[in-house]
């Protein structure tokens, strides 16, 4: 993507074309990790399935951002507006996992009558 | 900066008077004539949004029930002032406007990348506003911080308000995105990043945040809608929800939100300071680099307005300790402002007024952000008038007065003509007498414990009650003269601008005042650095 | 004097007609379309980024509930949707392939199947929320024994409701700045933004779902 502003109309650049045959491919690939990803979801790993299913899906994901939406051939300043979103999706996250983990009143439940499924949270110091 | 534009047009033909007729107007994607039309827009709300300010005033003026009766109604309009005064008037604030008038004739280019998705814009934003006054006429009591589980179990009109809120960060985006794509793709040739005049950084920041952090609270007013219509109970702690949750979400955006106010206004005292002190500006690289590192700091800082929420010590912790380093960025933008008019020749004409008077304001506005940011401290000093004091300096003393600011700069500009320099003088320290006369009393009050949008108080507070109450008074009349003297100039006024009265050397100022419609007859090059005053061999540093 | 005289007011024009206003060249005007439509990718990953948080937090206090609430989502037809996007994602690319070798018809053809895959997915959606509705488990039809599965549901409802409602936009941009413009052969190597851009959004719509489906369905 060039600034030279050279205003030379009727520019032939048709840009990177990338052949069919390397679309089917990581279609292939695509559908292989989905069967892979159903499959491993029957196993019980406990806390393991959320981190590998997260992780077979950002490899899913990476393959369709970088192939079929031609994220290959771009440029520097359009990755950094690809990876902002997710960046942002981690300190959000981040952010908010410093409080909730760490509280040491845990939500009261009401009419529902749930109780937290939360693993054991770190005693906070004896505070009032 | 040497630019080698030639007005090779009818000088008396403008963007203003080439095209004539309302109709003209709302179909026109013209950059300059789509500021006009956010500037009334948003001046409007402004006025609507005082207006309930001042009627709070009015109320709090005395202690027990003064103009208004009961609670509710006192609820409701605070309710209003706030999301007037955000949602419709400080976050399109400067970057609608001066933004869209001023970024492509600062970068030497005809428009902005997308001008039929601007005006779009235009029409997103007063559909939003149309939204929201159906929405007042069940008005709601929420606050404009919308808090779960009221907001979500409350009957009136927040659904509507909120969705009105969501089609005005939509528009958010559009100007944000549009502004982004604008500044990498359009500039002109020799225009490169590091010759960018500061006002047009200061808006691409502003344009980045506005651009990501929008959808997040726009989610988040969607989720209230959802929670009130279909109760997945993500918000309600009855049914196993966090409202917590939601203050966080929220604040996630509505703390860069505050940077989309005021950034735009760093760079409209960065632009005039030099001007007005002949001198250029101090530390140019750094006063970029600062911007760019404020909009990135300021999105891992949202919990500080939560320190007493219910989050957990950790948590507040973190967060008071990383609010402490967004003051740094912005304490170098202040230096490097009085350390361009150290020892530069100062011409105190009303725009540099206002931009002086922002460097105040703001200082005090900073400086009481980090008693703030101080955890114990801001035990006690959170929900009271300390912090009301605080953000008002910040947004009002801050992205307010540099909206104004712009507005008298790039007046000759925009209108071809120049209004009456001692009104705009008066009016300037009626403003600012006005402000501070309002606001100090309410740190002094805030620091005695008054807690803020309550609706009566104890006898104690009722002094320093009625002295605010006078200062917003004369606070709303200096704007309104300033205002109202820049409009009947505009309409009525006979002192024809020169091109460039205050002999700027940016690329907005070579080209006539009011520019065609084009901006410019040609592309410019650009072959010089910028704010390149006073120096002789006209680089700046 | 100007390096490049590039006159955006062009009065060299024959005589009688007025001055050519010179817009941007294609190249910087392709960059910019480009940049815009990932900028605008990045609005709509943030917007499903806050319940993707929201999913974290709830299912960070309600781990029980989030993984029976979720044995009662169909694995089948969510696989099934997940398969049928992924082939439609595979032919939106090729479209665009299609179009920079100025082959309009293979811009209808694989469009044209996207479009009918996202048709598909909604009509297997749409009998999912029959089914759940059939059981009770939808907003105004709760049954009170699955109360307790409100929060995930809700997400449910939320996440995969929103995503449904971008397959729909996806499906019109497909048609109406794809598939139309191609059966008017307007696409060659010199103009195909539209197909790329079209193609990017629907590309955005497979990538929601490659993180939805797992979460919800399998992981719960």
């Amino acid at each position: 993507m060039s600034h030279s502003n050279s205003h030379s109309h009727g520019h032939d650049e048709v840009g990177h074309v990338v052949p069919e045959s390397t679309f089917l491919k990581v279609l292939i690939a695509l559908l292989v990790l989905t069967v892979i990803t159903v499959l491993a979801a029957q196993v019980d790993l406990g806390k393991w399935n959320i981190v590998g299913a997260l992780l077979i899906a950002s490899v899913k994901a990476s393959l369709v951002i970088v192939i079929f939406m031609h994220g290959k051939y771009e440029n520097k300043i359009i990755w950094t507006y690809i990876l902002i979103p997710f960046i942002l999706l981690a300190i959000m996250i981040g952010g908010i996992f410093t409080d909730d983990p760490f509280r040491s009143h845990p939500l009261p439940f009401g009419a529902q009558g749930q109780q937290a499924a939360a693993p054991a949270a770190p005693k906070a110091p004896a505070h009032h | 900066m040497a630019a080698h534009a030639s007005a090779a047009v009818n000088e008396e033909l403008n963007y203003l008077n080439w095209q004539k007729g309302i109709w003209s107007w709302l179909t026109s994607t013209d950059h300059k004539r789509i500021c006009f039309l956010y500037l009334y827009a948003i001046l409007f709300f402004f006025l609507v949004g005082g207006v309930a300010a001042l009627l709070v005033r009015t109320e709090l003026a005395f202690a027990g029930p003064t103009i208004i009766t009961d609670p509710h109604t006192y609820n409701v309009l605070f309710t209003m002032h706030g999301v007037f005064m955000i949602f419709l008037f400080v976050v399109p604030g400067i970057p609608a406007t001066l933004g869209n008038f001023l970024i492509p004739l600062m970068i030497g280019a005809k428009d902005v990348a997308f001008p039929r998705l601007n005006l779009f814009s235009w029409y997103v934003y007063m559909i939003g506003a149309a939204i929201g006054a159906i929405a007042m006429f069940n008005p709601i009591d929420t606050g404009w911080t919308f808090y779960a589980p009221y907001s979500t179990t409350t009957g009136t009109s927040v659904s509507l308000m909120v969705f009105a809120a969501f089609v005005l960060g939509f528009s958010s985006i559009l100007t944000g995105l549009n502004f982004i794509v604008t500044i990498h793709q359009l500039r002109a040739p020799g225009m490169t990043w590091m010759r960018l005049p500061v006002f047009v950084w200061a808006s691409y920041a502003t344009a980045v945040i506005q651009t990501v952090a929008t959808p997040v609270v726009g989610m988040t007013l969607l989720l209230i809608i959802a929670e009130r219509w279909f109760g997945a109970g993500i918000f309600d702690p009855s049914k196993g929800g966090d409202p917590v949750l939601m203050e966080h979400l929220f604040w996630f955006y509505s703390h860069p939100a505050v940077y989309i106010m005021v950034l735009p206004a760093f760079g409209v005292v960065g632009e005039i300071i030099p001007v007005f002190s002949r001198k250029p500006l101090f530390g140019y690289k750094m006063v970029v680099v600062s911007s760019m590192a404020i909009a990135a700091v300021g999105f891992i800082v949202w919990a500080h307005h939560m320190f007493v929420a219910g989050i957990s010590d950790f948590s507040a912790k973190f967060f008071s300790i990383v609010t402490f380093l967004v003051a740094i960025p912005t304490a170098i933008k202040v230096f490097n402002w009085v350390s361009t008019m150290y020892k530069g020749s100062i011409s105190f004409k009303t725009p540099m007024l206002y931009a002086m008077a922002f460097v105040f304001l703001f200082m005090v506005a900073g400086t009481t952000g980090i008693y703030l940011a101080m955890l114990g401290v801001d035990v006690y000093y959170h929900d009271t008038y300390f912090v009301v004091a605080h953000f008002h300096y910040t947004i009002q003393g801050g992205a307010v007065i540099g909206l104004i600011a712009a507005l008298h700069f790039w007046f000759p500009k925009m209108t071809g003509k120049m209004y009456n320099e001692t009104v705009s003088k008066f009016a300037f320290a009626a403003l600012f007498f006005g402000f501070n006369l309002t606001f100090i009393p309410q740190f002094i009050l805030g620091m005695d414990g008054m807690p803020r949008r309550y609706y009566d108080y104890p006898a104690q507070y009722q002094t320093l009650h009625t002295i605010s109450t006078i200062g917003a008074y004369l606070n709303g009349f200096g704007y309104t003269f300033a205002l109202a003297n820049l409009l009947w100039t505009a309409l009525y006024g006979k002192v024809k601008a020169p091109r460039n009265p205050y002999n700027s050397h940016s690329l907005e100022w070579q080209t006539q005042s009011p520019p065609i419609h084009e901006n410019f007859a040609e592309i410019p090059v650009v072959t010089d650095e910028p704010y390149n005053y006073g120096t002789p061999t006209g680089r700046g540093h | 004097m100007s390096a490049v005289a590039h006159p955006i007011v062009d009065h060299n024009v024959p005589a009688g007609e007025p001055p050519h206003i010179h817009h941007m060249d294609t190249q910087t005007a392709y960059g910019a379309a480009k940049l815009g439509m990932w900028l605008f990718l990045g609005t709509e990953i943030l917007l499903f980024a806050v319940m993707f948080c929201s999913f974290a937090v709830m299912r960070y206090y309600h781990l029980g509930e989030f993984h029976d609430a979720s044995k009662h989502l169909n694995i089948w037809a969510g696989g099934f949707n997940t398969i049928v996007l992924l082939i439609s994602s595979f032919t939106a690319a090729v479209a665009v392939t299609k179009a920079q070798k100025g082959d309009n018809a293979g811009v209808v053809k694989n469009f044209g199947i996207s479009l009918v895959c996202g048709l598909i997915f909604l009509c297997v959606k749409g009998y999912e929320y029959s089914e759940k509705a059939h059981h009770g488990m939808f907003p105004f039809v709760w049954n009170s024994d699955f109360y307790h599965y409100k929060n995930f549901l809700g997400l449910y409802f939320c996440m995969s409701g929103l995503h449904a409602l971008h397959v729909i936009i996806g499906m019109a941009l497909l048609y109406w700045y794809g598939i139309r413009p191609a059966m008017n052969n307007r696409f060659s190597g010199k103009y195909y933004t539209p197909v790329e851009l079209g193609a990017l959004y629907w590309h955005l719509v497979d990538l929601i779902w490659i993180y939805l489906f797992p979460l919800l369905y399998l992981v719960g």
